[in-house]
């Protein structure tokens, strides 16, 4: 193999006069995109993954509105309507903060993460990958769970555009907070082992709080109080707002969506989010020192 | 000459345990440098502190003219890292994996020589999950050559390599070199030093304890050599300063051929363990 090698390599000088497009090709947002498409093509490959996260909001769909398929009084709302709603949250979350955390982390534990750190890649760019590729596969959930809760469970698309823009920022708004944090909770745990269990549990948690497996109205109202702290409840409102609409708003605790305040509390964690990125994230495994 | 790594000093401490205890290296453009020690010698610390993924806590360090811990992106540019088998992108194939990397430098080489020199050709198209332990080895090499760097780090290359694989990873080293490429390589099998360094130190406990080209490390060119012989009252051995003038005693005392004769210098190996050993009191 090498004994010819080095002549049919040549030294790298032969053809070094590189046209300048080609160093500005290595800007952080057309290598984010570059590896936004590789991440893509991991995340759609590795087969047990892709069925995991995509069957498991159905499956619970399924067993939840099956449990619960009655209609809620004086409204023309069902239980199963309102969860497909909730699985929607729930879904972007899963895919942005639980799958993106324990994937970080595991890539710090395997020393993907210091692979990269020895290249010139900007550390921007694999962000921009990350967060590129986490809206792909929520979009791709949330189009899953729609398209069960249409054929399925009575969900109604909406009709004009002003839902469909509500849609729009809630979604963008929650999926940025959750991937922020994500990333920001995938320094916490030590090793790839503990990832899943040390992520997992907290958004278990969450969802059971936010609504998302037990009806928001039967919830006390001092776990509601405390869910309100977390974006999970607001991404859900949010989603109901766009999928139940009006004859949905009497089941909410205040009578209504509170658009702004959904608005507010989600940016308030993107900005958060942030801040917790920029203080925790390591590119290196703790016995890496 | 320019110097591709310059060290005065460098001193890390874990806690109490000093890891690198005051280390001076100096590795010229073009060479190929080894570095030898026992685990925990502080081989992989040193490295790191050149890789600029680890920092010092006293001494001056140039790498490319460069101070590792204050480099910018471009001097990334001109480095490349061999790392111990990491385990990521197993879905991807070689040849997306290797085209990937590509794009993260300024002046790479062509994706698909480069697959060729490291002998992948055959399975550019294999997902990394399939590929064997020695195959996922020469992958790592293909991602630290690829941006065609000034100088490569080796950090222990051939671990887990069988005989064979390994003879080509030599190889290809040697193609490398052979192309003006600096390289610095660590390792604890003393053969792969000796085929491949021009000069190299041997660390230990933090200290070099020895420097100089493989031939006459610690003195070896010049130490004691053993001859052996059958005499008629069994086997000898003479350890001599002159033993070209042993074997032609040996010659006309037997009047031609010397019964089992052998001449044997010390090797690497042995001078090498005479160094780290001597500092284990």
């Amino acid at each position: 193999m090498s004994d010819t090698a080095p002549a049919t390599v040549g030294a790298p000088a032969a053809d070094a006069p590189r046209p300048e497009p080609r160093a500005r090709s290595r800007g952080a947002l057309r290598l984010g995109l570059a590896r936004a498409a590789i991440e893509l093509k991991m995340f759609f490959r590795e087969r047990d993954q892709l069925v995991f996260v995509f069957s498991f909001p159905v499956v619970m769909l399924v067993i939840l509105a099956s449990i619960f398929s009655v209609q809620y009084h004086g409204t023309q709302v069902t239980v199963s309507q309102v969860y497909v709603t909730g699985l929607i949250g729930a879904g972007i979350m899963a895919v942005s903060f639980q799958n993106l955390g324990i994937t970080i982390a595991v890539e710090r534990d395997e020393g993907a993460l210091r692979r990269l750190t020895g290249t010139p890649m900007p550390g921007g760019a694999y962000f921009i990958g990350k967060i590129l590729s986490v809206l792909v596969i929520a979009a791709v959930e949330v189009a899953v769970l729609l398209v069960a809760g249409v054929l399925f469970y009575d969900v109604e698309l909406p009709a004009s555009p002003g839902p469909w823009l509500t849609f729009a920022w809630v979604f963008t708004l929650g999926l940025a907070a959750s991937a922020l944090l994500g990333i920001a909770a995938s320094s916490v745990p030590r090793s790839a082992r503990g990832a899943t269990a040390l992520i997992t549990m907290p958004f278990v948690v969450l969802q059971f709080i936010s609504g998302v497996f037990i009806p928001f109205t039967d919830l006390p109202e001092w776990l509601l109080r405390l869910s309100a702290v977390f974006p999970l409840k607001w991404l859900c409102q949010g989603m109901r707002s766009v999928f139940l609409g009006d004859k949905g708003a009497v089941l909410e605790v205040t009578g209504g969506y509170e658009l702004g305040r959904v608005a507010l509390v989600l940016a308030a964690w993107v900005v958060g989010g942030f801040v917790l990125c920029l203080l925790t994230f390591r590119w290196k495994s703790r016995r890496d020192g | 000459m320019t110097m591709a790594v310059r060290v005065r000093g460098l001193r890390k401490r874990y806690g109490d345990v000093a890891a690198v205890d005051g280390i001076d290296l100096d590795i010229a453009a073009g060479e190929v440098f080894g570095l030898l020690g026992p685990n925990g010698a502080g081989k992989s610390t040193t490295v790191e502190i050149l890789e600029g993924h680890r920092r010092r806590d006293e001494g001056e360090v140039s790498v490319l003219g460069t101070d590792p811990h204050r480099a910018a992106r471009s001097w990334r540019d001109r480095i490349g890292i061999v790392w111990q088998t990491a385990a990521d992108t197993p879905e991807l194939t070689v040849a997306e994996t290797v085209r990937h990397f590509s794009m993260y430098y300024r002046n790479p080489r062509d994706p698909e020589q480069v697959i060729d020199q490291v002998g992948l050709t055959e399975k550019a198209g294999t997902r990394i999950r399939a590929l064997s332990g020695g195959q996922r080895r020469r992958l790592d090499v293909a991602l630290g050559i690829i941006g065609s760097p000034e100088l490569l780090f080796l950090d222990e290359p051939t671990t887990g390599f069988d005989p064979e694989a390994r003879r080509r990873f030599w190889d290809l080293i040697q193609g490398l070199a052979g192309e003006g490429t600096t390289i610095l390589l660590t390792s604890h099998y003393l053969e792969e030093v000796e085929a491949l360094a021009d000069r190299l130190a041997v660390i230990s406990r933090g200290r070099i304890v020895a420097e100089g080209e493989p031939r006459t490390l610690g003195g070896r060119a010049v130490a004691a050599t053993s001859v052996q012989w059958m005499s008629a009252d069994g086997p000898r051995t003479v350890e001599t300063d002159t033993p070209t003038r042993v074997v032609l005693d040996l010659a006309r005392e037997f009047d031609g051929e010397v019964p089992q004769l052998t001449v044997t210098r010390p090797t690497l190996e042995d001078v090498y363990l005479k160094l780290i050993g001597a500092t284990d009191e």
